[in-house]
């Protein structure tokens, strides 16, 4: 990037392997602070892939093996001595699917704070109220705050797993197809989310849909069978590609 | 042609479909008769004979009107001292399976372990409790070798329904848990146990109504008769349970009125099982419907 930004995400030659199979080829990415980048791409290309080495949640999968280095805030997280577990306290993530926790709505945001060691009940209910104001969620649920939140619509709960994530304090926000469940009404409200959360997080959101990447980015990467074709602006790159491949994708030729 | 072959194809199977039908209410019905028919018999003959001095007074060797108060008691208390030992150990073998262990050979032969001891004969564990309780470790016929070897019949059982309930809890919860920074103990502990609750209450009371009827393990470690004060809660008295007084009246007891005991003891025996499933089972589907709001 031409800017002279600081990034707060520093990918540098990450090689990606699934026991045999290579996932991700030697990935350069910086992200800027306090921006949205979309990753976009057809299925199978290597983008949640990458989403997930930068909070190290592939490690839960056997077999996953990795070259090279994320940086965040200048740290290699896959150094011998990083703790993953301040490591996703600092870079969360929203899935595909919503997947609130079977208790209470207050239980479901109090949890992140809990395990971190806060107790008191004043700070955790101001921790509640002041995440679901942030994820635009409190004036629907702050009269069934102790029920659970199964009972939530699917956009409703999108909204609590990011609120039940921004109770935590992270700096990053990994976002994995967080709308590719929703009705559009409700992924409006996410998106809308997203936008005013940028100025504070700096937030990475795969998506299938182009032209919710096209509404919302600042940057875009496209990513083709693990490579990484082309990073920009996202007005430039859907204007002007410099790729062919990146032209066939959004005029839709492929993907 | 082809039409009224079509025609005919059609009607074979409409008519299959009808006596399918018709045969899985048969059967489906007989068995609900079946188990009427049965309750209706241990009820009918037994239930004249319970009134409140047959459960609360002590058992007569000699004369008639003996109760069933302290095996009443010692069911119970042998129940409860045997899930004392069996849940942590059953909960701690479900988890380390389905969470921590690696797939491979020592997995792979400890849970062809656990399925294995859980189709042993209780008799099997009967005469192993008698060899290492009774008279290796010199416990006698005596409510703790009793409820010991019992934790044992129950252990591989608890471990199966254990590790299905916390296999159930979807991936979805972990990874949530997980990457909010829970390191994975938390994660176990208050997400998947959490959500595996109502599950693994199922399965005690399932493993919990089995023990309450268990005889033969029962009549070769903690004995037959009973404390001569009730309830006595020390652990190296011998303790006969409902059921082995049951076994008793039948086979060998000389009392006149054996076998109205043993009716009268039946009839308990079958209401004390069915109280506790209820007992047991309605708090935990409240519980499923406060955590997932009836879904």
């Amino acid at each position: 990037m031409e800017t002279a930004v600081v990034p707060k995400v520093k990918i540098q030659s990450l090689d990606l392997y699934y026991g045999q199979n290579q996932a991700l080829y030697s990935i350069d990415m910086d992200v800027k602070p306090n921006s949205i980048t979309a990753l976009i791409g057809p299925s199978g290309c290597g983008k949640s892939t990458l989403l997930r080495a930068c909070n190290r949640m592939n490690d839960l999968i056997p077999g996953v093996r990795i070259k090279g280095s994320v940086n965040v805030d200048g740290i290699n997280i896959y150094d011998a001595d990083t703790d993953v577990v301040s490591l996703r306290k600092k870079v969360g993530m929203v899935f595909q699917r919503p997947n609130p926790f079977p208790m209470s709505i207050y239980d479901n945001i109090a949890y992140g704070p809990r395990i971190h060691g806060i107790k008191g009940k004043r700070v955790l209910d101001e921790l509640v109220e002041k995440s679901l104001t942030q994820a635009v969620l409190w004036k629907e649920v702050k009269d069934r705050l102790h029920k659970t939140a199964m009972g939530l619509s699917g956009g409703q709960q999108q909204r609590l797993c990011i609120a039940r994530l921004l109770a935590v304090e992270p700096d990053v926000l990994l976002m994995d197809e967080p709308t590719s469940a929703l009705d559009p009404i409700s992924t409006l409200k996410v998106e809308e989310l997203t936008d005013e959360l940028k100025s504070r997080y700096t937030i990475m959101i795969v998506t299938h849909n182009m032209q919710q990447a096209a509404r919302i980015s600042e940057q875009t990467a496209f990513f083709l069978n693990g490579i990484l074709v082309e990073y920009g602006k996202t007005d430039e790159l859907f204007t002007t590609p410099k790729d062919s491949r990146t032209e066939d994708y959004i005029t839709g030729r492929f993907g | 042609m082809k039409t009224s072959q079509a025609n005919v194809v059609t009607r074979r199977n409409r008519m299959m479909d009808r006596i399918a039908t018709i045969v899985l209410w048969v059967i489906a019905c007989f068995l609900v008769l079946l188990l009427l028919v049965l309750l209706g018999y241990i009820f009918i003959n037994g239930l004249p004979h319970v009134s409140w001095s047959f459960l609360t007074s002590r058992p007569s060797s000699s004369v008639a009107g003996g109760g069933i108060g302290p095996e009443i008691f010692n069911s119970f208390y042998i129940l409860f001292l045997s899930l004392l030992v069996s849940l942590p150990v059953g909960l701690g073998t479900a988890i380390w399976l389905s969470e921590y262990a690696k797939p491979g050979k020592l997995t792979d032969f400890v849970r062809l372990s656990v399925e294995s001891l859980a189709s042993v004969p209780s008799v099997v564990f009967g005469m192993f409790g008698l060899l290492l309780f009774v008279q290796l470790a010199h416990f006698s016929f005596s409510i703790l070798s009793g409820s010991l070897a019992l934790s044992l019949l129950n252990l591989p059982v608890l471990v199966r329904v254990f590790e299905e309930s916390i296999q159930q809890v979807p991936r979805s919860y972990r990874e949530a848990s997980l990457a909010l920074g829970a390191n994975k103990w938390q994660t176990i502990w208050r997400i998947v146990l959490l959500s595996a609750l109502p599950s693994l209450i199922t399965g005690i009371t399932l493993v919990a109504g089995r023990a309450l009827g268990e005889t033969a393990i029962l009549v070769l470690t903690a004995g037959s008769s009973v404390s001569r004060h009730a309830p006595d809660f020390s652990l190296d008295v011998s303790g006969g349970t409902l059921s082995v007084q049951l076994y008793y009246m039948i086979t060998s007891a000389i009392v006149p009125d054996a076998k109205q005991i043993a009716q009268g003891s039946a009839a308990v025996l079958v209401l004390i099982v069915l109280l506790f499933n209820l007992l047991i089972g309605i708090p935990a589907k409240i519980l499923q419907k406060r955590l997932t709001g009836g879904q």
